[in-house]
């Protein structure tokens, strides 16, 4: 115990916020002079929303590891590891498993109907103004719910990395996080939020791959010999129970199976992953993005796995919980005990880095959501003048930007954690239903997919304030009160087939005829690759 | 920017019911549907295992490597096994029926 409180000490005082906002400075810069040179070609909504069309299948799919591997999947899941073992595994295998969705049932047929957003897949062959509107708001929930997650996860990961624990300095640093994002997506569009994802992708993985090897040498690269390491330091009773499943859920099982059903069947109704299918060139490129990303997020949590249960050896569970950002700090923490304080200094500015680039990933595609459907097809009725549809475009990043940090600052220090999970729900729920229909069932018509949609979306957010992540416990939000009918923090097992239900029970119900003719051009399309949007030329 | 196809207007609807068509989206359905459902069953299955048979998952295998590791890691390899079945599938079956439409199309005499 006594050389445990040992470490505790010294992670404390060698944590170096000069050196750690250095190292976090070159990153900025060097980021920035990649945007302002990617934005000289941003002339045209293709080039603004979609890169131009104009990166190949390898490049998007290191972006679309940057934008989907969070703060939540680096610290987050390493953290869990360390403290609840096998369960904080669990996780991983979901956000992995859930690419195969993607892969086989949707990316390659949403490339090759839409242009920009997941609405113009939806809205292709049947009434515009209801789809478009409907999925323009469930892209908004799930994106501000997903940006709301990251920002306040900034001011955690102040308090750990710069050792700022005042409220006024975290909020500040929350601000230039917001700051910082407003001028890459404001600047930069598509291609520079794409070309800050490689970076940091490559930054992340990178980083994490130099750790497992070195734990890995540190035992012998026996991963067995790493797990009774870690059994060694373990403080849950008995101390191999890190090893098996249970120390997480084993409460409520149910609530387990009910959040692994959002995390598979989420990931492809997530707005801001869609969208990156839009910046290939091809559906060929869309396939061969998603492969890239499959084997990159694949590698990258077995990464997690070997870190997690490395800090738990290294660093200790007590150590970790009891450091500023608790779970969090496991990752930075084991970088200290590995390289010291220059080694922590880079896992500290990759995981800013890597809150950045997701933020900006989230909010390029709202903006484009609320430009591009609201904005150009529902108030202009599709007679908005392309200049002026971006130009609303880049005021909506800055407003969605203001909103992110004022949110972020507003839920600093709450517990948030919930906000994730909520997203996956509401992409399933909501998002994923309507897709599959639109791709795949000709009956499926205007009111299916309005009532999968916005039905998908009110009964997830109902459930789980209705649910004890809001009342009823004492780690709710309002603990004093009591309106939890809900068992379950996830509302997945509901809330999924609910969707699914809706949006056939609206499809047969309703009697209006779509337009046959377009219902033949999207599925010809989507299959042959028949008038998909090609790349831009300069 | 987008093209639109010099063509005189296509029509969709007789592409959509010709034999070609409807043989390359039979080919692309009876390869990916029974996949997803493969690959979510085994998923579940690992899921409710984590959830409901926690000692099982627990058992050793060998030193401590236990049969919860060995499943987790096994969802890892068919996932990029899939991954990769699909791709050569979709080079080899997929894109050359898919291509064939194409210029078909382009043509005007689908």
């Amino acid at each position: 115990m006594s050389t445990i409180m040992t470490v505790a000490e010294t992670a404390a005082l060698q944590i170096d916020p000069v050196l750690n906002i250095s190292v976090f400075l070159v990153f900025v810069i060097a980021t920035l002079v990649i945007v302002i040179r990617a934005s000289r070609n941003n002339k045209s909504a293709a080039d603004y929303y979609a890169a131009g069309r104009s990166f190949t299948g390898p490049q998007n799919g290191f972006a679309i590891a940057g934008d989907y591997l969070s703060a939540a999947s680096f610290l987050g899941i390493a953290g869990a590891i360390a403290v609840s073992g096998y369960d904080g595994f669990l996780y991983s295998i979901g956000f992995l498993v859930a690419w195969l969705v993607a892969l086989l049932l949707v990316a390659e047929l949403m490339r090759n109907t839409g242009k920009f957003t997941m609405a113009d897949v939806l809205a292709f062959r049947l009434q515009q103004r209801p789809v478009r509107m409907a999925a323009a708001l469930t892209t908004l929930a799930v994106s501000f719910f997903y940006l709301l997650a990251q920002m306040a996860g900034a001011g955690g990961l102040v308090a750990l990395l710069l050792g700022i624990t005042d409220k006024m300095g975290q909020s500040l640093v929350i601000a230039v996080v917001g700051i910082l994002m407003i001028f890459y997506v404001l600047i930069g569009g598509m291609k520079g939020t794409t070309w800050v994802q490689i970076v940091k992708a490559v930054l992340l993985i990178g980083g994490a791959f130099v750790m497992t090897i070195w734990v890995m040498a540190m035992n012998n690269f026996d991963f067995s010999a790493l797990l009774n390491a870690a059994v060694a330091t373990s403080i849950t009773d008995p101390a191999n129970a890190i090893l098996g499943p249970g120390l997480k859920y084993s409460a409520n099982p149910l609530d387990f199976v009910s959040l692994s059903i959002a995390l598979v069947l989420g990931t492809a109704g997530l707005p801001h992953v869609l969208m990156r299918f839009y910046t290939v060139p091809s559906a060929r490129e869309a396939r061969r993005s998603v492969v890239w990303a499959i084997w990159l997020i694949g590698i990258f949590y077995i990464f997690t796995l070997v870190l997690g249960y490395g800090a738990a050896a290294l660093v200790g569970p007590q150590t970790i919980l009891d450091a500023p950002g608790g779970q969090n700090s496991a990752a930075p923490l084991l970088a200290l005990a590995l390289g010291g304080p220059v080694l922590m200094g880079i896992i500290s500015a990759v995981a800013f880095a890597t809150i950045l680039a997701v933020v900006a990933g989230l909010t390029i595609t709202a903006a484009t959501s609320f430009a591009h459907d609201v904005y150009a097809s529902v108030i202009k009725n599709g007679n908005a003048d392309p200049a002026a549809e971006v130009k609303v475009a880049r005021i909506t990043v800055v407003v969605i930007g203001i909103l992110a940090i004022v949110g972020g600052i507003g839920v600093n220090g709450q517990n948030i954690a919930f906000l994730v999970a909520l997203a996956f729900a509401v992409a399933a729920s909501a998002n994923l239903p309507t897709i599959v229909y639109s791709l795949f069932w000709h009956r499926f018509n205007t009111r299916g997919a309005v009532w999968s949609m916005v039905g998908g979306l009110v009964s997830t957010v109902v459930l789980i304030v209705c649910s004890p992540v809001f009342s009823g416990g004492e780690k709710s939000i309002f603990p004093d009160a009591n309106f939890a009918w809900f068992p379950l923090s996830n509302p997945g097992i509901v809330s999924i087939p609910l969707g699914f239900l809706l949006g056939w029970l609206g499809s047969v119900t309703s009697k209006k005829a779509e337009d046959a003719a377009k219902a033949a051009e999207m599925y010809v399309r989507a299959y042959t690759g028949h008038g998909a949007e090609k790349a831009s030329e300069h | 920017m987008a093209t639109q196809s010099p063509n005189s207007p296509v029509n969709w609807e007789a592409v959509e019911q010709s034999a070609e068509f409807r043989s390359l989206r039979s080919k692309h359905a009876k390869f990916v549907f029974p996949l997803s459902a493969a690959f979510i069953i085994w998923y579940f299955a690992y899921v409710l295992l984590a959830a409901y048979a926690t000692d099982f998952m627990a058992t050793p295998v060998f030193g401590s490597i236990n049969v919860g590791l060995i499943l987790g890691l096994g969802q890892f390899v068919t996932t990029f096994a899939i991954t990769a079945w699909y791709v050569s599938h979709a080079n080899k079956v997929l894109d050359p029926a898919a291509e064939a439409l194409y210029d078909k199309i382009e043509k005007g005499d689908a």
